[in-house]
């Protein structure tokens, strides 16, 4: 009988090369213990987004446990968590997850890593301009900004004219008065 | 501009309560007015930072979040409308409080001292204080016959980042019950709603909002009750579903069951894109 070739199947991980300080700065950047997690997988079973994730939350936990540095950061997971919180509250280690994927998310946009969900990314840096520019969020110039930078103008538009017809989208933005002051907290940030 | 004979409080609406969901606003202030407060809006507020800053930038959204603090006057609580505004005020007065480094730039920024005296709280918990049919006209149980299911989404719950404080689950129920109508039971109460992704990934949220109103539907409820105006648009836009059900601000259905506000209805059920004007004329509410 022939002994099975000793190949890695694709969807293994491979652990040759990993970091080893990944989780230290993990943990300091989100102020999370990450090895408190022992993958009981509460989160990724309460999570309502995990469909949509390319690895559940505590899958992701693992990865920087095991110093897998590109996996985590590269993955959509950490972009698709919208922060809803429902992993952290049923975490028997109230584990703050939402905080972890924070830190990871940064860390990405600041290795400049592949952001697996650039549209969301997309997104939020359309939310920060507008509070840069009114110190509030103008919805309308939200979603134009979002769609010119997507080049897509059309996905979507009966909900914005339903919207519009109800007045939901106003044409002006509600503004705060001391633009200066809040234009200066984002002064020297590579984010907006 | 303080009101005769009202107590004064100071009001974060936050912006979708400003713009999108004015409705929510005008109808929580309504409210508050003929409970006897008087909701002063907190001079020259800026964004909470919202979802966006804390994911993109801890910092950015730390500072936001405190630029609003430092311009709350102490003699008064803060009250806030929006849970999503809550959880990133109260988390920001929580590292505040906790973390001297954070105290020094806070001092830095705004050139003065973060006093932790000042109270910052959902509208909820002020609600959860007082009897509510005692202020219902002729002490009438208004909701009766009104079947419904409450949905207080994600950011009522307490994570971590708020220290696991009370929440307030139930109180939807406990308090409409009181005014007559029937809270039903449904398992979609605290799902969130999908929140920003609505924009980036719309076809991750329309089977998740369809999912909570097939189950309101199955539940036989006749309106949705939302504690978060974020919510209450998504479950509005995103439904494809053929089968609508109102869904109503808690704000606008604690009015109704008072009797208060009826020249004002007009201007906040017509925002609505589900049109809850049927339901409320059946029941002899509007």
């Amino acid at each position: 009988m022939n002994p099975k070739p000793n190949t890695i199947p694709a969807e293994i991980v491979n652990l040759n090369q990993t970091d080893s300080g990944f989780a230290g700065e993990v943990t300091r950047r989100s102020g999370v213990e990450i090895n408190k997690c022992w993958h009981c997988q509460s989160c990724a079973g309460g999570c309502p987004f995990v469909r949509a994730m390319d690895y559940p939350p505590n899958r992701v936990i693992r990865m920087v446990q095991l110093g897998l540095r590109k996996e985590a950061l590269e993955s959509s997971g950490i972009w698709i968590c919208v922060g809803c919180n429902t992993c952290s509250i049923q975490c028997p280690n109230c584990i703050d997850i939402a905080a972890v994927n924070d830190a990871l998310r940064q860390m990405a946009m600041a290795e400049g890593v592949v952001v697996a969900e650039p549209n969301i990314l997309n997104f939020h840096q359309a939310v920060l301009q507008s509070i840069q520019r009114h110190g509030r969020t103008h919805k309308l110039e939200v979603m134009l900004r979002y769609k010119l930078k997507k080049h897509d103008w059309f996905s979507d538009m009966a909900v914005g004219m339903k919207m519009f017809a109800k007045r939901k989208l106003e044409l002006l933005p509600s503004k705060s008065k001391n633009i200066a002051e809040i234009r200066k907290l984002f002064d020297q940030k590579s984010t907006a | 501009m303080a009101k005769k004979d009202l107590i004064d409080l100071s009001y974060y609406p936050g912006c979708s309560l400003k713009t999108t969901a004015r409705e929510n606003n005008a109808s929580l202030i309504y409210l508050f007015e003929h409970l006897g407060y008087n909701l002063i809006e907190l001079e020259d507020w800026n964004c909470c930072g919202s979802s966006s800053a804390h994911s993109v930038d801890t910092e950015l959204a730390f500072d936001l979040a405190s630029r609003n603090l430092s311009l709350a006057p102490l003699d008064r609580p803060l009250l806030v409308a929006c849970p999503s505004c809550l959880l990133r005020l109260r988390s920001a007065y929580l590292h505040l409080e906790e973390d001297q480094r954070a105290r020094r730039h806070y001092e830095k920024m705004w050139a003065k001292p973060f006093d932790p005296k000042l109270q910052i709280m959902h509208f909820f918990e002020f609600l959860s204080q007082i009897d509510l049919l005692a202020y219902s006209r002729d002490r009438i149980r208004r909701l009766e016959g009104l079947r419904f299911v409450p949905y207080y989404g994600c950011m009522l719950a307490r994570p971590p980042i708020m220290r696991h404080e009370k929440n307030y689950f139930g109180l939807m129920e406990k308090i409409l019950a009181n005014l007559g109508a029937k809270p039903e039971k449904w398992s979609f109460s605290s799902r969130c709603c999908g929140t920003f992704l609505t924009v980036a990934r719309p076809e991750v949220v329309e089977p998740m909002v369809n999912e909570i109103i097939q189950g309101a539907i199955n539940a036989r409820a006749d309106c949705i009750v939302t504690a978060c105006a974020m919510c209450h648009m998504n479950l509005e836009v995103r439904c494809s579903l053929k089968d609508k059900v109102p869904i109503l601000h808690f704000s606008e259905i604690i009015s109704l069951a008072l009797g208060i506000g009826k020249s004002e209805y007009k201007g906040w059920f017509s925002r609505h894109l589900v049109d809850p004007k049927p339901l409320l004329k059946a029941l002899d509410l509007f």
